[in-house]
């Protein structure tokens, strides 16, 4: 009897851990299975990134569609270049798609956002390893206030 | 001359202290394979880890909730109370979960294994058992040693998931912030492999940590009513020092350069 209660409550402590770690990975952590999923690969070069990092997302509107998977510089040009992971389920952009670095909410993190262009006759669709041509750069708060202080200056 | 003799000593006797220590971990660790002894490290299990659960879901349920009064006070200055998801999560995963764990774990089962291993001793229970052939490391340290490894990751695993839903009682239920952006904030926040399963890694170094020093400071006591008391002390107050101590270095390690 004495050994029974033992093996009952030793299997109760491991149900409850169980149930932590459900707990844990599904309603706390992000899956990992989605960011795993298949996935293609595109390039954009900007001329600034920002406050941009790895793993930040790629969204359309507002949803996921992947994530930043490597920032390194060109050789040639001296411009960042942004490595893509869009996941294969949102396949088909056409080449006219432009990529833009977004910040969400005042302060918030920089986000890669990609606004997918017309497709019509003669465009194709990107494919995997392509570079987007249509890049517009991070806004950096610095260079802005610089040019509305140097706007004031030349008005008056 | 009598000043470098007293070094030596001190050195000499606190390498053979490690040394000692070593062995008998290592001891400890060769029993493994011994079926038999799964079912003494099950009560073990029982003793170290179930007989903790109520203390620590019961501490893990306060921390969450206090952390979700303070950090609601700080945040909501700022509007950034949907925040309160991962700040809640991110430091209980992290740092909280396994240190606070280790933390209680170091008095409420380590304190015991000390004594009662001490006690073995000055009652030259072990003593006995090498008389009939039977290896006190195995049948005595190994079990405990592994219930301290196998109890130790899932208290903390525990603890952080009371204290999530501890803070969400507060945030959500009691301060009003919205219970959509506690959840997917925090989902979008923490990750898997990054943050809970090093919050596990941490655990079971502490686990280590804990139960080695537990288990060899009984087993190494001097076997009087004073040795023993002077060994749970120690027990409690080294144990929660290496914790501390290495929850800074592992944090580093971990998390302190991207």
């Amino acid at each position: 009897m004495n050994k029974y209660k033992t093996e009952l409550m030793v299997g109760v402590f491991v149900v409850l851990t169980i149930g932590a770690i459900l707990l844990l990975a599904l309603k706390v952590a992000n899956q990992t299975m989605a960011t795993e999923g298949d996935t293609y690969t595109l390039y954009a070069k900007f001329d600034n990134i920002g406050g941009l990092k790895e793993r930040s997302a790629v969204k359309v509107g507002g949803v996921t569609v992947g994530r930043v998977t490597s920032i390194s510089l060109d050789k040639e040009d001296y411009t960042p270049v942004v490595e893509l992971s869009i996941y294969q389920q949102y396949a088909d952009f056409p080449e006219t798609s432009s990529v833009s670095i977004l910040t969400s909410g005042l302060l918030g993190e920089q986000y890669v956002g990609f606004q997918p262009g017309f497709s019509f006759d003669g465009v194709a669709n990107l494919e995997d390893g392509d570079y987007l041509q249509d890049t517009k750069s991070a806004l950096v708060l610095e260079d802005l206030i610089g040019q509305f202080l140097f706007n004031r200056g030349s008005d008056e | 001359m009598k000043f470098f003799q007293s070094i030596g000593a001190k050195t000499l006797a606190k390498l053979s202290t490690a040394g000692r220590a070593a062995l008998m971990l290592f001891g400890a660790l060769v029993a493994v394979p011994k079926f038999k002894n799964v079912s003494l490290t099950i009560r073990q299990v029982y003793v170290v880890g179930v007989q903790s659960l109520l203390i620590i879901i019961v501490s893990g349920l306060f921390i969450g909730m206090v952390m979700a009064l303070q950090g609601y006070t700080i945040l909501v200055d700022y509007g950034a109370e949907g925040s309160l998801g991962p700040m809640v999560a991110l430091s209980l995963l992290r740092e909280l979960g396994p240190v606070v764990t280790a933390l209680l774990f170091a008095g409420r089962a380590g304190s015991a294994l000390t004594a009662e291993i001490g006690l073995m001793k000055a009652t030259e229970q072990l003593s006995s058992m090498e008389m009939m052939a039977v290896d006190p490391l195995r049948r005595v340290v190994a079990p405990r040693f592994w219930a301290g490894m196998i109890s130790m990751p899932m208290l903390a695993l525990i603890f952080s998931a009371v204290g999530i839903l501890g803070g969400h009682m507060v945030g959500v239920d009691w301060l009003g912030v919205d219970a959509g952006s506690y959840w997917s904030i925090m989902q979008s926040t923490v990750e898997w492999d990054k943050d809970v399963l090093n919050g596990v890694i941490k655990s079971l170094v502490f686990a280590l940590v804990v139960t080695w020093i537990a288990i060899f400071k009984g087993y190494d006591s001097i076997p009087t009513s004073e040795g023993i008391s002077k060994a749970t002390t120690e027990t409690v107050v080294f144990s929660s020092l290496a914790v501390l101590g290495l929850d800074f270095v592992l944090t580093a390690l971990m998390f302190g350069i991207e």
